[in-house]
């Protein structure tokens, strides 16, 4: 069966795939729908939703539009989910495949500082990270980064553990290849899918650790982001409702989207879970 | 829906209540005594002692147990307390002030001129930056020829002499207990001995400050409450539901966000009024850093002005909690003049004194740093960044802590931020101070520090400082908020209005001009 077909099999992951897609197109097109600074007040402050047609979401304390403040959010929350993540699986994949493929002292060596990592609680160490450097874009990528690569690691491990004992690696070692050359073009990409599963899932985690940073007053206070707008609108729930409704919904439908396209990935891609749902 | 229900009706409930009794008093009330008033410091003060801290929390527990010579009324009249009489020789040099007799400290002992005097001269000279500012540059001999009498001798006249025995300037404090001590260190900062209406019964640390009525008060059936709390609810949302809940009476200015205040007005057992700020009279204002591009520009400051619409401020980020500030000097108090250069709010004004100045924005970005005091200044931040680069700045949000805003300020480490200070009824003791060039100095906040230096305005503050005659006085002020606002010295935003909140059975809280730092031995219940 192909890829995709497996993946279709799953409704939730196709619902997913559909939200996610949405939210990517909202990004994509955010400069187009609302060209106007999202921080700019453009109308009276606190318009309820869907009395002003060109406010349909309402606005804030200082009549900026809500729509446009979701729709630059969404640019935010994608562009840290994706960037944090990339940058922790790479710390993640490297430090577990040397691990992994090396193994003895230095695979000790590395583990027990992966573990180091995890022993931290990953959101105090991130609010920590982001206080010292300061909350900007890139300091917040780093805190997430820094916080979310030690399971990536441990996974890498192990499966470059079992892998490496592998008839395919071992004819790889007697004709020679060199050790970075059968990690990486051998090993690697067999143990590809459970790093996408992981990394799929640790886009909506890096999401929902930037809201809550903004939530704290620790985003990059220069960027619209969803957490910030919740945060700033949430001593305001009970007089103005839509301030954090919205931004908190558009947080939810995004991390359940990926949650739910990383669940059908990880059904499609696993052989073992092939006939789960048949 | 069921709990507006519920609330409505015991609203009702209340009403109902509340009107038959006061029917039958009719409109003479009486003071009752005895009752419990349920208060809230936020934050939770690090110390009572009046005299080593001044924040808000300290002066407004603290002022229960503390007392000053003298207080000040809603229209900054001189009124008596510990000190029951004054007078002022004419060529304004000598001051003497009679005291109050039989005034006992809470330890029991009594409280004569020297207490007066070794506060004056020991202890807020060594722990009281403003007295000592006062005390070096203006008092030549403080005396105690009586044990009732004390006279301060000036080395030159000062007009706001007479302003600076206010509870946060002039706490008295105990001979007895801290002479010859290390005063930061003494003990006995953490069991406050004052002369005032109500002593410390107990300090539980993060959950209440405990006082009760002082059995010796030196007013005679004094105070009439046996009791007051202070608890300590560091979250501002409980804090209103503490207040509406009725486990907390009293709701002072900064306990709650202002649009709390807009929703806990409205509550039908709830009184407010914004009294009791006149001797501190805050003005907000953006401080721009005039040394270096882009401020240094008097026409980008003025296009500063244009760009941000005042009344939009105080409307939208502050829920209508003040006025829009036309002067450095607030209109609530002396000296304001009303013949400033204004700047009314005219983008298009501003973006032609920005392209006249020649500025090359993306050389000199602004970093923008928000008072850390809560949301509406992160809104006023914003606010502020949208305006000014709508004509043309470029402007960076730096978010820091409190100690961040504070050590950055205070080194000139910064471009612009907001910073708000109390007037202290006379421009000489809460104005001048930011705008005299010897006061640009490192290490506060709240001096010089935008580093705005103009001899003239040096030459008008003393002038005006020096004068006997109040007239005089009044002319000097007057030039200087002419060339202060024309130069753009700071940009002035608005004058804070702050609200209490109090239950509707609380009588005479509100009396001074100090507000609820006042001493509340005449505060009552009405239940």
């Amino acid at each position: 069966m192909s890829f995709l077909r497996l993946f279709a099999r799953n409704k939730g992951a196709v619902i997913g795939l559909v939200i996610l897609g949405t939210v990517v197109a909202i990004a994509a097109a955010a400069p187009l729908l609302y060209p106007e600074d999202p921080w700019r007040s453009v109308g009276r402050p606190l318009l309820p939703p869907f009395e002003n047609l060109r406010f349909p979401l309402g606005t804030d304390m200082l009549g900026r539009d809500i729509a446009a403040g979701i729709a630059h959010g969404a640019r935010v929350s994608l562009l840290i989910g994706l960037v944090s993540t990339s940058v922790a699986v790479l710390i993640g994949v490297g430090l577990g495949a040397v691990a992994g493929f090396l193994g003895g002292r230095l695979d000790d060596l590395l583990m027990r500082f992966t573990e180091f990592f995890q022993t931290i609680p990953a959101f105090a160490m991130a609010i920590l990270l982001v206080a010292i450097f300061t909350p900007s874009i890139a300091s917040i990528i780093l805190a997430i980064a820094v916080v979310s690569w030690p399971p990536v690691a441990r996974l890498v491990r192990g499966e470059f553990l079992t892998l490496r004992s592998r008839e395919f690696v071992q004819a790889a070692v007697v004709i020679g290849q060199s050790g970075p050359r059968i990690m990486f073009s051998q090993i690697l990409p067999n143990a590809m899918s459970p790093i996408i599963v992981a990394g799929s899932l640790m886009v909506a985690t890096a999401i929902l650790t930037e809201s809550s940073l903004s939530f704290l007053g620790l985003g990059d206070r220069n960027m619209m982001s969803w957490g910030f707008m919740i945060g700033a609108a949430r001593t305001m729930l009970r007089d103005a409702w839509w301030m954090s409704v919205f931004p908190g919904l558009a947080i939810l439908l995004t991390v359940l989207a990926i949650n739910l396209v990383g669940e059908g990935l990880n059904d499609a891609m696993n052989p073992h879970l092939r006939g789960r749902r048949a | 829906m069921r709990d507006t229900t519920k609330r409505l009706l015991a609203a009702t409930a209340i009403l109902a209540l509340g009107l038959v009794p006061a029917a039958a008093q009719g409109s003479a009330e009486e003071p009752r005594a005895g009752g419990v008033l349920n208060m809230i410091a936020q934050p939770e003060p690090p110390m009572l002692m009046v005299g080593l801290n001044t924040q808000g929390p300290t002066l407004y527990v603290g002022g229960q147990i503390y007392q000053s010579l003298l207080t000040y009324g809603q229209n900054l009249e001189v009124l008596p307390s510990l000190a029951k009489a004054w007078t002022v020789s004419d060529d304004g040099l000598t001051y003497t002030f009679t005291l109050e007799d039989d005034v006992r400290w809470h330890d029991g002992e009594p409280f004569t001129s020297a207490d007066v005097v070794f506060t004056a001269d020991a202890f807020l000279r060594e722990a009281h930056p403003r007295w000592r500012h006062i005390a070096t540059t203006y008092v030549d001999s403080i005396e105690a020829p009586d044990e009732q009498t004390v006279v301060f001798r000036l080395s030159k006249p000062f007009s706001a002499f007479i302003y600076a025995f206010e509870l946060s300037s002039f706490p008295v404090v105990p001979r007895h207990i801290y002479e010859g001590t290390d005063y930061r260190t003494n003990p006995a900062n953490q069991t406050p001995i004052g002369t005032g209406p109500f002593k410390l019964q107990e300090w539980r640390r993060g959950s209440y400050i405990h006082l009760v009525r002082n059995e010796d008060y030196w007013k005679e059936g004094l105070p009439l409450l046996d009791e007051l709390y202070f608890r300590i609810i560091p979250d501002s949302a409980s804090r209103a539901v503490a207040f509406e809940r009725g486990s907390v009476d009293v709701l002072r200015g900064g306990d709650v966000e202002g649009f709390e205040v807009r929703r806990l007005s409205g509550l039908p057992d709830a009184q407010t009024t914004t009294e009791g700020w006149e001797m501190y009279s805050p003005v907000v204002f953006l401080q721009m850093n005039l040394r270096e591009p882009p401020f240094d520009d008097v026409r980008i400051r003025k296009a500063v002005m244009h760009a941000l619409d005042r009344d939009f401020i105080v409307e939208n980020v502050f829920f209508g909690l003040g006025e829009p500030a036309t002067s450095p000097i607030a209109s609530t108090t002396r000296f304001h003049s009303e013949d400033t250069v204004a700047y009314p709010y005219d983008l298009d004004e501003a973006k032609r004194l920005v392209e006249e100045a020649g500025l090359d924005a993306q050389a000199h970005p602004v970093r923008l740093m928000p008072l850390p005091y809560g949301s509406q200044w992160d809104r006023l931040a914003e606010y502020v960044k949208q305006q000014l680069e709508d004509i043309g700045l470029v402007v960076d949000i730096r978010g820091v802590d409190p100690g961040g805003w504070s050590q950055a300020l205070s080194e000139w480490d910064f471009d612009v931020t907001f910073n708000f200070t109390y007037q202290y009824g006379d421009p000489a003791l809460g104005v001048a101070r930011h705008y005299l060039s010897s006061n640009i100095i490192k290490g506060t906040p709240f001096g010089n520090n935008q580093g705005y230096d103009n001899p003239r305005v040096d030459e008008l503050f003393l002038e005006a400082a020096g004068a006997v005659d109040l007239q005089e006085a009044a002319d000097a002020y007057a030039e200087a908020q002419t060339i202060l606002t024309d130069e753009v010295a700071l940009g002035w935003l608005f004058e804070m209005r702050n609200v209490t909140i109090m239950r509707d059975d609380v009588r005479n809280l509100v009396r001074t001009g100090i507000g609820v730092n006042e001493a509340m031995d005449e505060v009552w219940l009405d239940r």
